[in-house]
């Protein structure tokens, strides 16, 4: 049974959709704006059964995620940008040994410890990762507190699936706000008994298991060129099959669009506020939202009514990230261009209205 | 209503929108009792949405903002650092003061260096309830958070405040149930329900006939995008 509708921040909404989705171990350690959810974790986890550890640092958080994934745990970390940073090498070593959880990054502005206002400037960070090889995240992006919790909720099973990290990725201002919410029912969990016979990989039940024969190895070390070079062939056919099947978007008003903005999370909420203002001044704007990151929705910019638009807008809380994959998207079929703030400041609608405007008039 | 009022509540449960219109309400009322007006926004927990947001629209009617101790260099940080001027309001009698605490008990607690100015009867304690709020959802719930900033403040509280609501989804029914358990509460506590808010512009005080003492709040602190 899902609840009533509720009110939530962001922050407590997501804790608690991570727990209602089976996550059951938390390791973090505070910062702003995602210092909500460890407070709820340290409270609310232990309720149902889970164990919060407040880690000596996002180095310390991110090795006890991986040695509670690779022990079969359901693990759920979350961060800020600077602290995701710190993590990058651990993602880099679950991607290799497959092991599986469910992460939130919570972004603020950068670069370095940078402030603590909404931020899009992680995008490169998220989707091409900071972690050293060849390695791939899943990375969903919402834009609303609703859709963070239904993507949470999934997200322990989604790590499971595909045994990798997947990645949730809400600016500051999706944390923060307040938002009505339906909080789905509380999904089943594997006791600590059951894991081993669930997760056949897992490391854990061997003395029940009895015999060297049955040892589970998790490991990231392969010293044998051949042997590392297969693996990670492997791990490309798994990423190649997530770039068929995680891809979501949503793309609205494109028929007939002059002008079709590019945004996800918070922006693109300001885009649909900046294109009624255009349709208010008879400039028929589209939007493009992408949900996953990585996947990129390159599919979506094939619905663009190519008769009609004259550009495309990345908008965006950075310097200009996402737009590098908007125009391998577009592949030279329209001009890109950048709607933006960076540092924490946000875009108000009419100003990435008028950016657009502008976008038209000097293509004249 | 005495000179200092005191706005507590579990977090989210409307604070700040509430001292935002109950100061810009007062700032177009005829000031005869007392001269000034001032908001102290005491949030030293939330990082985003704090009534120091809304400092140049309170300026601009004449209502004195006092926050952190950053305030003149635009500093968003959220450390506990408050400035010493905002005793001046609190000391002023002549000044009619909203003080807006941080949420729950842990936000609340700020205002314990300040209890000199709280020892006699020039103030009132509100506690605002959210029915809709996932952690205030029941009489019980809500209860326990009043009683915790109440023992955390030392303080009395002497009345309640009812906004209950969905923002932008907020129905008359939302606010009539929200009303019921506030009732019930006031009836448990022995403490009188001040207001029943509700948000103006979305829903009209003719759809909430018989609820007494009802109070519109703007939604200052929400950008319109955030409900596109």
């Amino acid at each position: 049974m899902t609840t009533d509708k509720v009110l939530m921040k962001g922050n407590e909404a997501f804790a608690e959709a991570a727990i209602r989705g089976g996550a059951r171990l938390y390791f973090g350690y505070p910062i702003t704006p995602q210092s909500e959810v460890p407070e709820y974790m340290s409270r609310e986890l232990p309720k149902h059964g889970g164990v919060f550890i407040q880690a000596e640092s996002e180095l310390g958080a991110i090795n006890m995620a991986y040695g509670a994934g690779a022990a079969g745990g359901s693990v759920f970390i979350s961060s800020s940008s600077p602290g995701i940073a710190l993590m990058q090498e651990g993602m880099s070593f679950l991607c290799s040994a497959e092991v599986p959880l469910l992460a939130l990054n919570v972004s603020r502005g950068g670069p370095g410890i940078g402030g603590i206002q909404p931020g899009q400037a992680d995008y490169y960070q998220v989707t091409r990762g900071g972690g050293n090889g060849d390695y791939r995240i899943p990375v969903f992006a919402p834009s609303s507190i609703q859709e963070a919790v239904d993507l949470l909720y999934e997200g322990t099973e989604l790590a499971q699936t595909w045994r990798n990290p997947i990645m949730v990725l809400a600016d500051g201002m999706i944390g923060q706000m307040m938002e009505p919410v339906r909080l789905p029912d509380f999904k089943p969990v594997y006791q600590p008994h059951e894991i081993a016979a669930h997760r056949d990989w897992a490391c854990t039940g061997y003395a029940d298991r009895g015999g060297d024969q049955n040892r589970r190895v998790v490991k990231s070390l392969r010293m044998q060129p051949e042997k590392l070079e297969e693996h990670v062939e492997n791990l490309f056919k798994k990423y190649d099959r997530a770039e068929k099947e995680l891809v979501r978007y949503e793309s609205e008003n494109l028929n007939g669009a002059d002008v079709v903005f590019v945004a996800f999370g918070t922006t693109a909420r300001i885009c649909r506020e900046a294109c009624e203002i255009l349709a208010a001044e008879g400039v028929k704007a589209g939007l493009i939202r992408p949900i996953s990151l990585w996947p990129f929705p390159n599919k979506a910019f094939d619905e663009i009514d190519f008769g009609t638009t004259k550009a495309v807008v990345a908008a965006e809380l950075s310097m200009g990230q996402m737009i590098t994959d908007v125009r391998l998207a577009l592949n030279g079929r329209l001009p890109a261009f950048l709607a933006h703030r960076t540092g924490g400041m946000v875009p108000t609608s009419p100003e990435v209205a008028a950016r657009a405007k502008a976008v038209l008039e000097g293509l004249k | 209503m005495k000179r200092v009022i005191v706005i507590a509540g579990h977090y989210g449960s409307g604070k700040t929108e509430l001292a935002v219109s109950l100061a810009m309400q007062l700032a177009a009322e005829e000031k005869k009792d007392f001269p000034r007006l001032s908001v102290v926004d005491l949030d030293i927990a939330n990082p985003y949405f704090r009534s120091r947001e809304r400092m140049q629209l309170l300026r601009e009617h004449h209502v004195s903002l006092y926050a952190d101790a950053f305030e003149s260099t635009g500093t968003t940080a959220e450390l506990p650092a408050l400035t010493a001027a905002l005793r001046a309001p609190l000391e002023d009698e002549g000044c009619r003061t909203i003080i807006d605490l941080g949420g729950n008990d842990a936000g609340a607690r700020v205002l314990r260096q300040f209890g000199k100015y709280f020892e006699g009867d020039g103030h009132e304690l509100w506690a605002v309830v959210n029915f809709r709020r996932y952690e205030t959802r029941t009489v019980e719930a809500a209860r326990a958070h009043v009683d915790a900033i109440a023992a955390e403040l030392q303080l009395e509280v002497t009345g309640l405040v009812n906004n209950t609501h969905l923002l932008r989804e907020t129905t008359p029914e939302i606010i009539r149930e929200g009303y019921t358990l506030a009732a019930q509460l006031s009836a448990e506590m022995r403490k009188p329900l001040i207001h029943t808010c509700y948000p103006a512009g979305i829903i009209a005080p003719g759809a909430l006939q018989g609820i007494p003492s009802l109070m519109p709040l703007g939604l200052y602190m929400r950008p319109a995008y955030l409900d596109k």
